[in-house]
Parts: structure tokens; C-alpha cells; sequence
């Protein structure tokens, strides 16, 4: 179970991590001011195991990959969304973020709600309803399961 | 049955000619573009993933160019890691304040017609403009291509855009990719490749059509490609080959959608704060009192840019309130 925290459409790259902060040396350190221009305050109130929801082409912009790994540094479960920008989508696979898109759940769910995801079955439970998810792609899917790319080349290699 | 562009080029790096849109296939990397901001990630990553050499040092470019100059101490500490890389591994392409990267990456003969190419940039889509299959990426995928040569990509729908005609005075192709941003949406192309066809894009110099595929991704898209013809052969300095020629959406080909434009109907446009699509005719805009003007930038920093500048401004003098800052995509843009 975790909360979710509820964003617009065409929220981009800059709005998750301003440009000025890919210049710290570390992903702990960027952390700190994810989402800082749509809500300050983000960074402290979100707890491991807590959602993001979004609509439309979540993630556009730039290709920084440090987006999704700030999400994932501070314990977002994952990112559910009625669609992804490609880079972000491949990234966020990529770092081992599950990013899931599903059409219908923006539209019925509220900021702070509580929300459970059962990511093998591909839905999510949230105010005594459930939603279905569109599946990964077999490839991406695989990615995940071992923990991101590089779980994945180094099991390859083994 | 006929292909698209993206399909064509696809089927040749793999040897096949049946890539469908929607096939999960694993290319061969014709070269990779890493820039300032992201080497030190790219490094961490490469090391990470226990890679000890790169698949091919000369297929690499490495590109100081966010960070020049470098406006904070901190700053430096990206080229000391780019220059251990560079060290240790082997690289010779490596470009120190000569432009910007994707300028430099068509500019210096890194990209050639057909080629499979991926950067750390989304504008990575620019080199579209001489019929590159170019996306961007992140750095672990980045550090995972360093290591392997390959990368698996889903071959992606295409929407084929046709413009006929004469451009007006004063319009350029920045106009008409603004245009079909809006007419896309900041989404309407995601995960497809975008196709331009048609006599307006041919009689384009490829600088033009440079800022076309450079702002394509704007909509989202994954590519966005021209045929290559005899003036991307003189830009490219090769032979214009059959191979070359052949990289053409086939008639018969399938497209998720086809856009008509005429070249007559354009208007100049400008984007206004702070979405891209947010675009209005200059003249409901004429009498707007303006702080600063930059004339520049990956998309606009070309001679044909500059030249179209200082013909609207011979002879006229920038009002003492106004910041104009100019800065050539080049060194050779600039010489």
C-alpha cells in the first residue's frame, strides 16, 4: 500500500529534475529537489513504496536518465501513467523503475489516495476499485524482472 | 510489400528484408555521440556493467559542449572524467569547444546516409536530416552500447508528412516544424518515426532540414527522416549511391498516418513561453516589446540562419534595451 501523488500532463524532464541539478556528483544529492518546481515540498513527504500518477506523456523532453533514478532513490514503487515519453519509458526500464502505462486510472484517483499495485498480474487496486495495466513488452519485461540493464548484461555474461 | 525509410534501414543493419513496425530487433551501432553533461554517468555505468574496452574506440565521439565554458568549479570535474575515458580507452573523437554536438556530429562526417546512430541528447534525432536512424538515450543504455555494439530498438510506425510547393518570403522550415508540432501534439509522434517527403523538402538545403528533424522530437518522435539526395551527398562529401537514393518511403509502403501540407499556406510563426506548441502568426505578435533576442542553438544556429538575420537587420540598430546575443552552432559556422 502507498500514496499516490497526482501530476498533470506533459509533465517533462526538467519539471522532475531541474537542469541545474544534473551538475551534483551524486543521484542522493539531486534527490533532494525532484518535482521541486510543481511541489517543494515532494522530496520530504514522499515515502518508499509511494506512487506516482500522471497523465499524458509523462517524462518528455530532455533524456536525462537521472529522472527516473531520482524517483527510484527516493522509493517510488513505480510510475503509472496514461502514456510515456520513449526516453524516459527506456530509462526508467532501464535503472529497473517499473513505469506502467494505464489509461484509465489518472481520471479516478485523487493526490494522497492510498493505492496498491500487483505488478505480475498488471493491475492496481485503489478506493474498492481495480484498474488494469498494459503489459510490458517481453524484452522490457525481462529487464525489469533482473533489476535493470545492467543485473541484465551481467547476468547475460555469467 | 513496400517500406518506410526507418524500415529500410533497420532491415539492411540486420540483414533482413521483412522488419515490421512493432518488431523487437537488436542493431549494430554506427557510431554514438556522449556529451559533457553525462560522460561521468556514462563512465560510473560502463565500469559498473564490468566492461573493460570499448567495442570500437573510433565509432565513440565524445562532445565538451553544455559546459563550455564551464561556469562553476564543479564543472570541470566532467572533463577530467571525459578525459581519463578518453585516456583510457583508447578514443580520438573527442571535440573540446568546436560547437555544439549535433552540429558537429553531421558537420564533421561522424553520420552518413543509412547509418544507426544514438547520442545522451533527445535532439540526438537531428541527424535525420541526411537519413540517419538517430534517437536519443540515457547513459546506462549509452554505457551498455560502449560495451556491445548493439542495441535493441522496436521498429517504430511511420507518419509520412508531405509538403509541396514554394515556401513564402520569410518562412523557413522552422515554420513548418512548428507547424506540425502543434498539429501533433507535444505527443502525437511517440515511439514513430516521422518521414518528410514532398518538392518543398527537396529544394531544402540539408541545414534546413536539419532544424526539421532537430525539433521533431518535440512531438515526441523517435526519428525523423529525409531521403538522402545529391545535396545531402555534397554535405556529407560521398558519392551519392544507389544505397543512398533507395531510402525512400515506397509508395505501397504502410504509414500509421499521412499529413498533407502546402508550402503556400505557411505563415512566419513564433513559439511563445513556455510550451513549444504554444505558436502564433508574427503578425498578431508585431509592437510585443522584446528584453532579449538569442540568435543560435542546435536548431537554429546555422550560416543560413545567421545570414536570414542579418538581412532583416542591415542597416538597423539593435534598441538600447534589448540583449542580442549571437552564437554559431561552429567554429566553422563561425570562421
Amino acid at each position: 500500500m502507498g500514496k499516490i501523488f497526482r501530476f498533470h500532463t506533459d509533465v517533462d524532464t526538467d519539471q522532475i529534475l531541474a537542469s541545474q541539478y544534473l551538475l551534483y556528483p551524486t543521484i542522493e544529492e539531486m534527490k533532494e529537489h525532484t518535482f521541486e518546481s510543481l511541489d517543494p515540498e515532494f522530496a520530504h513527504k514522499v515515502q518508499p513504496g509511494d506512487f506516482v500518477v500522471a497523465a499524458e506523456n509523462f517524462g518528455c523532453g530532455s533524456s536525462r536518465e537521472q529522472a527516473p533514478s531520482v524517483l527510484k532513490a527516493l522509493g517510488v514503487r513505480a510510475v503509472l501513467a496514461k502514456s510515456f515519453a520513449r526516453i524516459f519509458y527506456r530509462n526508467a526500464i532501464n535503472i529497473g523503475l517499473p513505469v506502467i502505462v494505464c489509461r484509465d486510472l489518472y481520471d479516478n484517483v485523487a493526490d494522497q489516495d492510498e493505492m496498491e499495485l500487483f505488478l505480475e498480474e498488471g493491475i492496481v487496486r485503489t478506493g474498492g476499485k481495480e484498474f488494469a495495466c498494459t503489459k510490458l513488452p517481453a524484452q522490457m519485461q525481462r529487464i525489469l524482472d533482473q533489476g535493470g540493464l545492467i543485473a541484465s548484461l551481467n547476468r547475460e555474461e555469467d | 510489400m513496400g517500406a518506410t525509410i526507418i524500415e529500410k534501414i533497420v532491415g539492411r543493419n540486420i540483414g533482413r528484408t521483412d522488419v515490421k513496425p512493432g518488431d523487437i530487433v537488436t542493431v549494430n551501432v554506427d557510431r554514438v555521440m556522449i556529451h559533457d553533461i553525462f560522460i561521468p554517468f556514462v563512465a560510473e555505468k560502463f565500469e559498473e556493467m564490468g566492461f573493460t574496452k570499448l567495442w570500437d574506440p573510433d565509432r565513440v565521439v565524445l562532445i565538451y559542449d553544455h559546459l563550455v565554458p564551464a561556469s562553476q568549479v564543479d564543472d570541470t570535474r566532467h572533463f577530467r572524467v571525459g578525459n581519463a575515458f578518453v585516456e583510457k580507452y583508447g578514443m580520438k573523437n573527442i571535440h573540446r569547444s568546436d560547437g555544439i554536438c549535433h552540429q558537429l556530429m553531421t558537420e564533421a562526417g561522424y553520420v552518413k546516409p543509412g547509418n544507426i546512430v544514438f547520442g545522451t541528447d533527445s535532439h540526438t534525432t537531428t541527424y535525420g536530416c541526411v537519413g540517419a536512424f538517430s534517437s536519443g538515450i540515457g547513459y546506462t543504455e549509452m554505457a551498455s552500447i560502449l560495451g556491445t555494439g548493439t542495441m535493441w530498438i522496436k521498429v517504430p510506425e511511420t507518419i509520412r508528412v508531405n509538403i509541396e510547393g514554394e515556401l513564402p518570403a520569410n518562412v523557413s522550415s522552422k515554420e513548418i516544424i512548428l507547424r506540425l508540432v502543434v498539429d501533433l501534439r507535444a505527443d502525437g509522434a511517440t515511439y514513430q518515426a516521422v518521414e518528410f517527403a514532398g518538392s518543398t523538402v527537396e529544394a531544402m538545403s540539408v541545414a534546413s532540414r536539419m532544424t526539421m528533424s532537430n525539433m521533431a522530437v518535440e512531438a515526441g518522435a523517435k526519428c525523423a527522416l529525409f531521403t538522402p539526395d545529391e545535396k545531402t551527398a555534397a554535405y556529407c562529401e560521398i558519392p551519392l549511391t544507389e544505397a543512398e537514393t533507395s531510402l525512400v518511403g515506397d509508395a505501397d509502403a504502410v504509414y500509421a498516418r499521412t499529413l498533407n501540407y502546402r508550402a503556400e499556406d505557411f505563415v512566419p510563426v513564433l513559439a511563445c513561453p513556455s510550451q513549444v506548441d504554444n505558436i502564433h502568426p508574427v503578425a498578431e505578435l508585431a509592437g510585443t516589446k522584446i528584453d532579449q533576442v538569442f540568435l543560435g542553438s542546435c536548431t537554429n544556429g546555422r550560416l543560413e540562419d545567421l545570414q536570414r538575420a542579418a538581412a532583416i537587420i542591415r542597416g538597423k540598430k539593435v534598441a538600447p534595451f534589448v540583449k542580442f546575443i549571437v552564437t554559431p552552432a561552429s567554429r566553422k559556422i563561425y570562421r
